[in-house]
């Protein structure tokens, strides 16, 4: 005990306030999406070595548009679920907004119209199930579940279960920002990139970001502090459903034409990216990043698989093990960490 | 006038009576205690006063104006803070965030508001020097000490200028050095105008920061005395009901 050594009470103070329990990297090195990222890149070196097409700028743009529209899709998703909901609804949106949106373009009514119908009709499913869910307090698992039989459903009797395949005097413009790329970047990566900033933007930056992530860790909590809890979940599913309502545009573009199966299955796939990317379900935890490497992680092992001449039969088996490893690294990493 | 005047308040739960009749004031600087035995009515006397629930019937009063609180940020607006026995503190979120939750600070670019998270920070150090705590703002709650729980909920309460504090068992689950911090906060909220509530089961804390000592016993009140005119052993004579009322 020297005097040297102590430090007057403010020095101390102030160490303590600037303190961190760790840096931005360290911070980076213990989220779930950082640890995908390198999952992706171990593979890419793999296929590289395996397959003389990987590499090839035509299967980077093939990839990367692929897992675009599933990007997209999970950046909703992964909202829903930090507020520890689930939308098992998306795929069946995708049906009935890409029917919508056809229709509505059939009938002469131009890109505008169009694009406003089809994310008008995504807001307004997601607005039912966000007020039964916020308001009426209903199980989000049921909720949804119930919506995606009945989207669906909708989608079969707008069409009268027809494909369609004439949209009107913008069918150029339409095709061209679904299918087509700016410098060589399809366009679907280019909304899926700046998208996945806006999210970043919003999850760091933003208020209601922030409330969203309260009522993940405490719903009542954060009502006891103000927030308007209704209101924020609401918004959260209108959110999620208009990720899938963009996706259902972009993509209903691509293939120049739209059948009511639209979108099908897809809710599995963009649940499995949104977890994959470090979504927990039991709320709380988001990152924008995640979406996006979640859905590319999923697409390359599609592709990977493929290249490698392995039977496609085998896809839906390595994409549930690697939804069921990247959940096990979660609780394996949570556990050394408590 | 007295800041806070409750008159009659009654609270019915179906057929289970939690409160009846309760008559209480309370004048600026303040610090009156809230003692009783489990189950006696105080967590529901406290979840009225800020706004959790409506009394059946009675009434609030606050500067002499009947007040209703539908809803807790109603109490708030009224002045009146609260710090919740399980402290309401979400754990994903850093200990900064928890201090400002539902009153961020934000700075504004052209239209665009966004989080302020550096003026946060420094606010929220600031408030956690003063309650001589080692909280870190960057913290996540989820890795904290009960002591430093504790510190983030009361420095909840020092965002806003409150003129009621209420404080359910704040001294329950910490370190006896931060019980001595969490006493002198509340010495200097008095000394600053401020009226504080305090529910504890610790006698020693009653008697060391308040000035009078209301008891309650199966949902009435059965006792109100300056502190300096009782004793520890009368007030537990009268929340056990060996004594029946003074």
């Amino acid at each position: 005990m020297t005097d040297t050594t102590q430090k007057s009470h403010a020095e101390i103070d102030e160490s303590i306030t600037s303190r961190q329990e760790m840096s931005g990297l360290q911070a980076a090195l213990k989220t779930q999406p950082f640890w995908v990222f390198i999952a992706l890149i171990a593979i890419g070196v793999v296929m590289s070595f395996i397959s003389d097409v990987f590499l090839t700028e035509r299967n980077f743009f093939n990839i990367t548009r692929n897992f675009a529209f599933f990007g997209i899709m999970a950046l909703g998703m992964s909202a829903v679920i930090c507020t520890a909901g689930i939308d098992l609804s998306v795929g069946s949106l995708m049906g009935l907004a890409g029917i919508v949106t056809g229709l509505v373009m059939q009938a002469g009514y131009g890109i505008g119209f169009g694009f406003i119908a089809c994310m008008g009709a995504a807001a307004i499913v997601g607005l039912i199930n966000g007020i039964l869910i916020a308001y009426v307090r209903m199980a989000p698992f049921v909720v949804t579940l119930g919506m995606l039989a009945m989207a669906r459903s909708i989608a079969m009797v707008i069409s009268n279960n027809k494909m369609i395949y004439d949209f009107g005097p913008d069918q150029e413009l339409f095709e061209w920002i679904g299918g087509e790329s700016v410098f060589g970047v399809p366009n679907p990566v280019w909304v899926l990139m700046i998208l996945t900033v806006v999210f970043w933007w919003v999850w760091r930056y933003s208020t209601w970001g922030r409330w969203v992530i309260a009522i993940g860790g405490n719903a009542d909590a954060a009502k006891l502090a103000g927030i308007p809890v209704e209101r924020v979940i609401v918004s959260v599913y209108v959110l999620c459903s208009c990720c899938a309502g963009l996706a259902a545009f972009l993509l209903v573009g691509w293939f120049g034409s739209v059948t009511n199966a639209l979108g099908l299955t897809y809710e599995l796939n963009v649940i499995a990216a949104t977890v994959i990317g470090g979504a927990n379900l039991m709320g709380g935890v988001v990152y924008a990043f995640g979406a996006p490497i979640g859905a590319a992680l999923m697409e390359l092992i599609r592709n990977s698989l493929l290249l490698a001449g392995i039977d496609a039969l085998w896809q839906q088996f390595f994409v549930g093990l690697f939804l069921i490893l990247a959940v096990l690294l979660e609780q394996i990493r949570n556990r050394g960490r408590s | 006038m007295s800041l806070l005047q409750l008159e009659g308040v009654t609270k019915s739960f179906g057929a289970i009576h939690a409160l009846q009749g309760i008559d209480l004031t309370i004048s600026e600087g303040e610090a009156v205690g809230l003692m009783g035995d489990n189950g006696a009515g105080k967590s529901t006397l406290m979840r009225i006063i800020a706004g959790n629930f409506l009394p059946t019937a009675g009434k609030i009063r606050i500067n002499g104006s009947e007040v209703h609180f539908n809803k807790p940020v109603d109490a708030r607006n009224n002045g009146i803070e609260i710090v919740y026995q399980d402290l309401a503190l979400c754990n994903n979120l850093t200990a900064a965030a928890n201090v400002f939750l539902g009153r961020e600070i934000r700075k504004k670019f052209g239209p665009i508001s966004y989080l302020d998270h550096k003026a946060m920070f420094e606010k929220a150090a600031e408030l956690f020097r003063e309650l001589k705590s080692e909280t870190r703002p960057r913290d996540l709650v989820k890795q904290m000490s009960g002591g430093q729980r504790q510190a983030v909920a009361i420095a909840r309460t020092r965002l806003s200028d409150p003129k009621l504090v209420l404080m359910d068992e704040p001294t329950a689950a910490i370190s006896v050095r931060q019980v001595a911090e969490v006493l002198n906060l509340i010495h200097r909220l008095k000394d600053s105008g401020h009226a504080v509530i305090l529910v504890s089961h610790r006698m020693p804390d009653v008697f060391e920061v308040c000035d009078r000592v209301s008891v309650l016993r199966r949902g009435t009140k059965v006792a109100d005395k300056q502190i300096s005119e009782t004793s520890p052993e009368e007030v537990t004579g009268l929340i056990t009901g060996a004594i029946e009322n003074a």
